[in-house]
């Protein structure tokens, strides 16, 4: 019965990471570098809608307001920070990415300080279903996280910009030959890829609380997500964060909670060693 | 003052350490180490539990630092060396996360986020004021010999051979170089010098917690190769001095703004750094010290 909670627990943490993963995975098939300013950028966007959510703004709207902050915010570190270096290789931009990273953390904590900040929800009881307890307010941002998710595949799959991405993801240079513009589809990209991580940050610190670290702190479990998946591939990334998530959760009956982040490392490791191109290959749309 | 520019000059030596130590693989392999803050606390925490709880002398823990150092090193390297450049950068990134996170909950050991204190520093009681004087002696000594061994290494055949792979792995691997051993073999040497960095580090300031060992110090170090010139050993030196001189002269420019808090101090600082190391990557991506290609030997 432990276990079969354990399950759920990670189900429901599972997909709330997803939306971040599917952001960092989407932004490394386009733009072929690893942005390791996710961190802050959760932060960035946790924090976003926490004044939006404390302006009165309804869940969904405060959803909102994190995305549209963080994406601004990613889509103009691209363009100042990141996209110019990408000539030198990956590499010098995913330096300049952690130096932008802590930029935005240090801007959080000079607004903010370090004291841990609540979202002020309102208190609702736990639902029993059999002996698995389930909090309504789960359920509602579970049902965000996979709406949004939705949209996301449902705009890559059917839409126009959506499989003008998939083709400059695949190959940058037939896309551009087919008059696909590459900087559109990476500011698209960032943009659409950051508000995702944004929206996470904000859904992963709904439960707890936010403070200037919160997003470095899901950082392992992202990347384990991702990589688990494929780097670059949003399915798989979505993948990787319900295993990521159940496995943590499960890792807390063995090892106890305070090993709950080293399960994303170990993962990473194993998966590099044994499959490195993750569950579903690189760039399998 | 004097043991304030002692301590500054020590520290920086260690960040010197660092700076070479990143400067090995990013400079001459083109491979990137984004734990370094974690190697670093490896060699830290190996020297520290040998000689406080296993009472063994000083050089036998900077032996075990450089030991320790150099097997995460390879642990982290045996994964990821076969792999795209990318895949190493998460590794070490999470290799880092892991290990603070490993130092702040294996209590019984590390004594978890209180930090192990009373780490013995060479003749410390004997010398009294004179610690730091001879301590910084000694980081130079250590830094003068690792120095000349990059020099050295910068120079040979062998050397040559990592550029080779950094510019071209696969043209270098046509031209019969072990690219797989090389790389290996210059990560491991790279992250047993960041781990001697730790112990120097902690038989310094015999006191050391998770909390010391962030990403930042890891961009700190990236800011000192990136601006001293990346692909020279004295640039690296240069740029490691560059950041002590940039981190401590902040400090005197927040503690002048009237009407912020410390954490608001230690914001801004961190925020100086991060732009520092931008503006750097984008306006003079070779540093002060730019490489230089010393030409090969003419067969005679």
């Amino acid at each position: 019965m432990i276990i079969l909670q354990a399950l759920v627990n990670g189900i429901v943490s599972g997909t709330l990471l997803a939306v971040p993963a599917i952001g960092f995975t989407a932004m490394f098939a386009v733009l072929r570098f690893p942005n390791f300013s996710v961190s802050g950028v959760a932060t960035l966007g946790a924090f976003a809608g926490y004044l939006a959510y404390g302006a009165g703004l309804q869940m969904a709207g405060s959803l909102a307001a994190a995305f549209a902050v963080a994406g601004i915010a990613g889509l103009a570190f691209d363009k100042v920070a990141h996209l110019p270096l990408i000539k030198q290789g990956a590499l010098p931009a995913a330096i300049a990415s952690i130096a932008t990273g802590l930029i935005l953390e240090n801007v959080v904590r000079l607004g903010f300080g370090n004291e841990p900040r609540g979202y002020d929800r309102p208190i609702a009881r736990d639902v029993f279903i059999g002996d698995i307890r389930v909090s309504p307010q789960q359920v509602e941002t579970m049902g965000l996280a996979l709406l949004l998710m939705l949209l996301v595949f449902t705009a890559l799959a059917f839409t126009r910009i959506g499989k003008a991405m998939r083709a400059s993801a695949d190959n940058p240079e037939l896309a551009a030959l087919k008059g696909i513009r590459p900087e559109r589809i990476a500011m698209l990209a960032s943009f659409v890829g950051m508000g995702l991580v944004g929206v996470g940050g904000m859904l992963l610190g709904l439960d707890s609380s936010i403070d200037p670290l919160t997003g470095t702190r899901i950082l392992l479990s992202l990347f384990a997500a991702a990589v688990l998946g494929g780097l670059g591939s949003v399915p798989g990334a979505v993948l990787g964060a319900f295993l990521i998530g159940m496995a943590e959760e499960l890792s807390v009956l063995v090892v106890g909670s305070q090993y709950r982040a080293a399960v994303g490392f170990v993962a990473i490791l194993l998966v590099l060693t044994l499959r490195p191109r993750g569950l579903l290959g690189e760039r399998a749309y | 003052m004097l043991s304030y520019l002692l301590f500054i000059a020590t520290i920086g030596g260690i960040y010197g350490l660092l700076a070479l130590s990143l400067n090995l693989i990013w400079g001459g392999v083109g491979m990137v180490n984004l734990g370094l803050a974690g190697f670093f606390a490896v060699g830290a925490y190996a020297s520290a539990l040998l000689t406080t709880i296993g009472h063994a002398p000083i050089p036998a823990g900077w032996l075990m630092a450089l030991v320790a150092g150099g097997f995460a090193g390879l642990v982290v390297t045996l994964s990821t060396t076969r792999l795209r450049e990318d895949y190493l950068a998460i590794v070490t990134l999470g290799f880092a996360e892991a290990v603070r996170l490993i130092a702040s909950n294996e209590i019984w050991l590390t004594r978890g986020t209180d930090g192990i204190s009373g780490i013995p520093g060479p003749w410390k009681r004997a010398l009294g004021p004179d610690f730091n004087a001879v301590y910084f002696l000694i980081v130079v000594l250590a830094l003068l010999v690792v120095f000349f061994l990059m020099r050295r290494i910068d120079r040979s055949p062998y050397g040559r051979a990592l550029r080779a792979i950094r510019e071209d792995a696969q043209v270098a691997q046509v031209a019969g170089k072990p690219v797989l051993r090389f790389k290996t073999e210059a990560f491991v040497l790279s992250a047993a010098i960041a781990g001697l960095a730790g112990a120097l580090y902690g038989h310094f300031t015999s006191y050391i917690a998770p909390d010391m060992f962030l990403p930042l110090i890891t961009v700190y170090i990236f800011l000192a190769v990136a601006s001293g010139g990346t692909g020279r050993p004295a640039g690296a030196l240069v740029g490691a001095y560059m950041v002590m001189t940039l981190l401590e002269s902040s400090r005197f420019f927040v503690e002048w703004i009237p009407g912020v808090t410390a954490v608001q101090r230690a914001a801004l600082k961190e925020l100086l750094i991060a732009v520092a190391l931008i503006v750097v990557l984008r306006l003079k991506p070779s540093g002060i010290l730019p490489e230089r290609m010393p030409p090969a030997p003419r067969p005679s």
